[in-house]
């Protein structure tokens, strides 16, 4: 699939820029030691005719090889895990692919020469990793939940930051850490850097366990925030750390307590401002699809980036920035682009995460590194372990007393327990200066060990524990619009229940914004079309029919041809008026999905076949077409064997980077339409001559004078001119529809493969793969309705589809 | 505490509205003031449009059934004892509440939840939802933003879920299994005495979550 392609192009370039640095220190030892090499090749006198120039591509070559290895790595976690039916956590198991990895190069280099630095980590492989997180965020949970998610991300944060540092402080005063050079003020910068519950690992974890979605949204919404105000927390007592103890007053504390606001609350409203710049820029991207999905990642990425070098919370930057603009991008943008986005965004964090932890295990394979101070490391797991616990249970127990619905124990232990740390600390950690830290590789393999306990240990019995606790768990059920439309008719009830009551509850506020939201902002950011089609119940409601159509669809193809299933099934449904007349303005490549996959539904009526014992009601029902299904379907078939193949064969070599196969297809498309109407006429004609005349002849001829010109390539080129075709596309008509084309033969004219109708219809497969003249296509090219009415035996059912996409032509042009 | 007890008194039969809702005596005040403060003519009943003037009330889509649910059939009023037993609905379903096997099913049952809710469908009282019906109620709930043959085809897909015996409308029946999920818990309706702030929520049937990711 040529989207594929495209993810690959993505995933190659992005990671490339991704891991680039990684290898930076590396290759300038390499290239001292290939220099030799290259001296040698420009010495030699004749003319070389392959040189091996390893050091050209060295540091790319390098980083794409660890990508490579990192994906190796995937692939064979997950499948080993499959076999071990998920014990460990995939995290944990990366982990301990990385030792082995970092056992390998450390073996052969006698050093570890590749480490995962921080600079790395900051730039090219958090960023996705969030912007993946926060762009996903299911946003009504998160924002119904924000008030404890803010609690326990900031204040859970700062308490566990404290209490961890003051603690190891106090030991570390009653001497049981022996000889350190570490202050409090050190201990307390460890303390914030250790403080942070991971997103990735969470993530990571909690996938895979499928607690249920308020739980979920708790522990994942924390270690998102968290990690930012973490990273704040972070900076401030480093900036006490560098002005050193004596130097600090109660301006300072206030000071840093104010950046602490500043840089936090900064970083956020920069994000939104970049959601708001990209919700404005995907409106207006009609034109070029191919690279509006680029914008989503450019965008986020920059909102990072800036509120880096304003020394804003960058994470926070980048979260906001994701969880404000998702509803709005995927509005405006073309459904083909979100498609991208979210396969790309995937892609992108789960490479990222892979990454890390890979290199996470990597890392610790080097002696460097290593300081062991029992007293340290073991007082540090216990304090996070045991203040991460009183913590959750402190700060709930408050929460509790406003929440409606409270959070139980159980909960309250999985989120205690759920306290993984990760790469972010790590990253932190490996930040650290020296000369201000001394006791640096002390904290960095604490650190270390911190993550591979959490991350591994507490990952592996995280399942079991759920288990055992009976956690309630998400359930999957299919979605249903009943409940959908129930849910929302509960909303009214209760907001107009609380109105009767007369307090203001939490509805009031929700209802609020959402008006203000549906009638500003909505105007704002998103294109109107897209407003005027968002609704959520409208939305759930295309997505089930879509489903319908892809099932049945495949399993019509699984039986053989649609053409054929349909033909003896109670309820025949026209597909084609109903995605034309609905969707149509809503998606208007929809038709172009749909011969993309080959469906040829388009052209005529086609069966529920999966459900045929629950009729799709929501699909109209033709009673008209059982009754001529065989006249159809003997034309369409013909018609079908002739004219399909050929097509296929003449766009394959073509090659466009802007476009997918999207506008042969809509040639196709329009074509296979003006064939099947036409197949219609000719078999009406011949079979049921004057049964049933058409209503609406005066209509059509008006429309085919307007259309004269348009005409005119035919003439001339005696095919289908695909320019012509294009220029209709791209002004956004959607479909035009070339049925109201005034006749280029002569009415009576009978096609000749008409007379073929007795003949035994060939395989299934050939059926579509006849080859075609353009003289035939230029018989058929042009839809003869009306020119001679007393020849034109439309069925009510074609003259109402004609109809609707006359209208539909109409409007749209209206619109333009 | 003497406030509370003259309060209580001027409420004729309030021990019986009390056992009958499960309102405690906090409760029952707070909402007898609402009325109070809702009958501005002191009739000591409300009239629809006395539910009307109810600004936010008035934007609502769903509004006026929701004021016709507290209006039984033919009644043009509704006295302090109806308007609380029909709010005992949104109580939360109470666990630990004894059991006797006599009483009367509570007005927060489960059922009785979903009867409120099927009531506000079903506008003719024949205990079934039409597709009229139904139709009515997106179209107020979804309004200008869909067509009406989108909002038909909405309404017949709709029905098409629930409808187990094939006969295009929606019974109580099959409207309380369609919403006899896992994951669907009942209207919560929570005042809570000690803080003077009323709460109210709804636990849906949340699958956003897992919708989102989805998409």
């Amino acid at each position: 699939m040529a989207s594929s392609v495209y993810l690959c192009l993505l995933r190659a370039v992005f990671l490339v820029c991704f891991v680039n640095p990684l290898i930076q220190g590396l290759s300038e030892d390499e290239s001292v030691f290939q220099n030799p090499h290259h001296q040698q090749e420009e010495n030699l006198t004749g003319l070389p005719i392959v040189t091996f120039k390893w050091h050209h591509v060295e540091t790319p070559y390098l980083v794409i090889i660890w990508v490579f290895v990192a994906g190796l790595a995937k692939l064979s976690v997950v499948e080993l895990n499959h076999h071990v039916i998920s014990v460990v956590p995939e995290s944990g198991l990366l982990i301990i692919l990385g030792f082995i990895l970092g056992g390998i190069v450390w073996g052969a280099d006698r050093a570890q020469t590749f480490k995962l630095l921080p600079p790395t980590f900051f730039y090219y492989l958090l960023p996705q990793i969030i912007l993946d997180a926060s762009y996903f965020m299911p946003n009504k949970l998160f924002f119904s939940n924000l008030g404890a998610i803010l609690i326990y991300a900031i204040f859970g944060t700062c308490w566990n930051a404290a209490t961890v540092g003051l603690s190891l402080w106090g030991c570390y005063e009653a001497g049981v850490m022996g000889n350190l050079d570490i202050g409090l003020l050190q201990f307390l910068l460890f303390g914030s850097l250790i403080a942070a519950v991971d997103p990735v690992a969470v993530i990571a974890v909690f996938e895979e366990v499928h607690v249920n979605e308020v739980l979920f949204i708790l522990v994942f919404g924390e270690s998102l925030l968290n990690d930012g105000v973490t990273v704040v927390l972070y900076n401030v007592f480093d900036a006490f750390v560098a002005l050193g103890g004596p130097r600090i007053d109660a301006a300072e504390i206030f000071k840093g307590i104010f950046s602490f606001v500043v840089v936090a609350f900064g970083g956020s409203f920069l994000g939104i401002g970049f959601a708001i710049l990209l919700s404005l820029l995907t409106r207006c991207t009609k034109h070029i699809q191919i690279i509006e999905a680029g914008f989503v990642f450019v965008v986020g990425y920059l909102a990072y980036l800036t509120a880096e070098m304003l020394s804003l919370s960058a994470i926070l930057s980048i979260t906001f920035c994701g969880i404000c603009c998702q509803k709005y991008v995927n509005a405006n943008m073309d459904e083909k682009s979100v498609t991208t986005v979210r396969h790309a965004m995937k892609l992108l964090a789960n490479g990222s995460e892979t990454m890390i932890f890979l290199f996470l295990g990597v890392t610790a394979i080097d002696t460097e590194i290593w300081v062991w101070n029992t007293g340290f490391i073991l007082l540090t797991l216990l304090f996070v372990f045991i203040y991460r616990i009183i913590g959750t249970f402190l700060f709930t127990w408050m929460l509790n007393k406003f929440r409606l619905v409270p959070i139980e124990v159980i909960d309250q232990v999985v989120m205690s327990y759920g306290g993984l740390r990760g790469a972010v600390a790590y990253g932190l950690a490996a930040l650290l200066d020296e000369d201000k830290i001394p006791e640096k590789n002390l904290m960095i393999s604490t650190t270390l060990i911190v993550v591979y306990f959490t991350v591994i240990l507490q990952g592996i019995t995280m399942k079991p524990l759920v288990q055992w606790l009976k956690v309630k768990r998400a359930a999957h059920s299919d979605l249903k619009l009943i409940e959908k439309l129930n849910n929302r008719a509960f909303d009214h009830i209760l907001a107009a229940v609380e109105d009767i009551c007369g307090r203001i509850g939490d509805n009031w506020w929700t209802r609020g914004w959402n008006r203000f939201e549906e009638n500003y902002i909505s105007w704002l950011l998103m294109k109107p079309k897209a407003r005027k089609n968002r609704d959520y119940l409208f939305s759930i409601f295309h997505k089930l029919n879509l489903e319908d159509a892809i099932n049945y669809v495949s399993e019509g193809e699984r039986q053989g041809s649609l053409a054929f299933s349909r033909s003896d099934e109670a309820a025949n449904v026209d597909f084609k008026k109903q995605f034309g007349s609905e969707f149509a303005d809503v998606m208007p490549n929809i038709m172009v999905d749909m011969s993309n996959y080959e469906l040829g539904i388009e052209h005529f009526s086609v069966t529920s076949i999966v459900k045929d014992t629950i009729p799709s009601v929501s699909l109209d029902i033709h009673g008209q077409d059982r009754k001529n299904a065989m006249d159809d379907i003997n034309a369409h078939h013909l018609l079908q064997q002739h004219l399909y193949r050929s097509r296929k064969h003449q766009h394959r070599h073509k090659y466009s980077r802007s476009h997918f196969s999207i506008n042969q297809n809509e040639d196709e498309v329009q074509e296979i339409f003006q064939r099947t109407m036409r197949s219609r006429l000719e078999s009406f004609k011949s079979t049921k001559m004057g049964v049933n005349p058409a209503k609406k002849i005066t209509k059509h001829h008006k429309k085919e004078l307007t259309h004269k010109v348009v005409d005119l390539p035919f003439d001339k080129t005696g095919a289908i001119n695909s320019t012509f075709m294009r220029d209709t596309y791209t002004v956004g008509a959607g479909i035009e529809n070339p049925v109201f084309l005034p006749d280029m033969d002569s009415p009576t004219h009978s096609p000749p493969w008409l007379m073929e109708t007795e003949a035994v219809a060939p395989s299934q497969r050939a059926q579509r793969r006849l080859p075609w003249t353009p003289n035939r296509l230029r018989r058929l090219a042009p839809m003869r309705i009306s020119t001679c009415s007393t020849d034109s035996f439309l069925m009510a059912d074609v003259s109402l589809t004609l109809e609707e996409h006359e209208e539909h032509s109409q409007t749209d042009h209206v619109e333009m | 505490m003497g406030s509370t007890n003259s309060t209580l008194l001027k409420i004729p039969n309030v021990e019986v509205l009390m056992q009958e809702t499960g309102f405690s005596p906090a409760h029952i005040i707070r909402l007898h003031d609402r009325f109070k403060a809702l009958d501005k003519e002191g009739r000591g009943h409300l009239c629809p449009h006395d539910f009307g003037a109810i600004k936010e009330l008035a934007m609502n889509p769903i509004g006026d059934r929701i004021i016709g649910a507290f209006f039984s059939p033919g009644k043009e009023t509704v006295d302090f004892h109806t308007f609380v037993k029909i709010l005992a609905h949104f109580r939360p379903v109470d666990k630990d509440r004894p059991k006797e096997p006599n009483s009367p099913e509570p007005i927060n049952s489960r059922s009785n939840k979903l009867k409120f809710a099927f009531q506000l469908y079903d506008q003719d009282k024949d205990g079934k939802i039409s597709r009229d019906e139904l139709l009515q109620v997106l179209r107020a709930m979804l309004g200008m933003q869909v067509t009406d043959e989108q909002l038909e085809s909405i309404a017949d897909r709709t029905i098409q879920e629930a409808d187990l015996d094939r006969d295009d409308t929606i019974s109580f029946e099959e409207f309380r299994k369609a919403c006899k999920h896992k994951r669907f818990t009942m209207f919560r309706f929570c005042i809570r005495p000690g803080e003077r702030k009323l709460m109210l929520t709804l636990c849906h049937w949340s699958s956003e979550l897992q919708d989102q990711h989805e998409l």
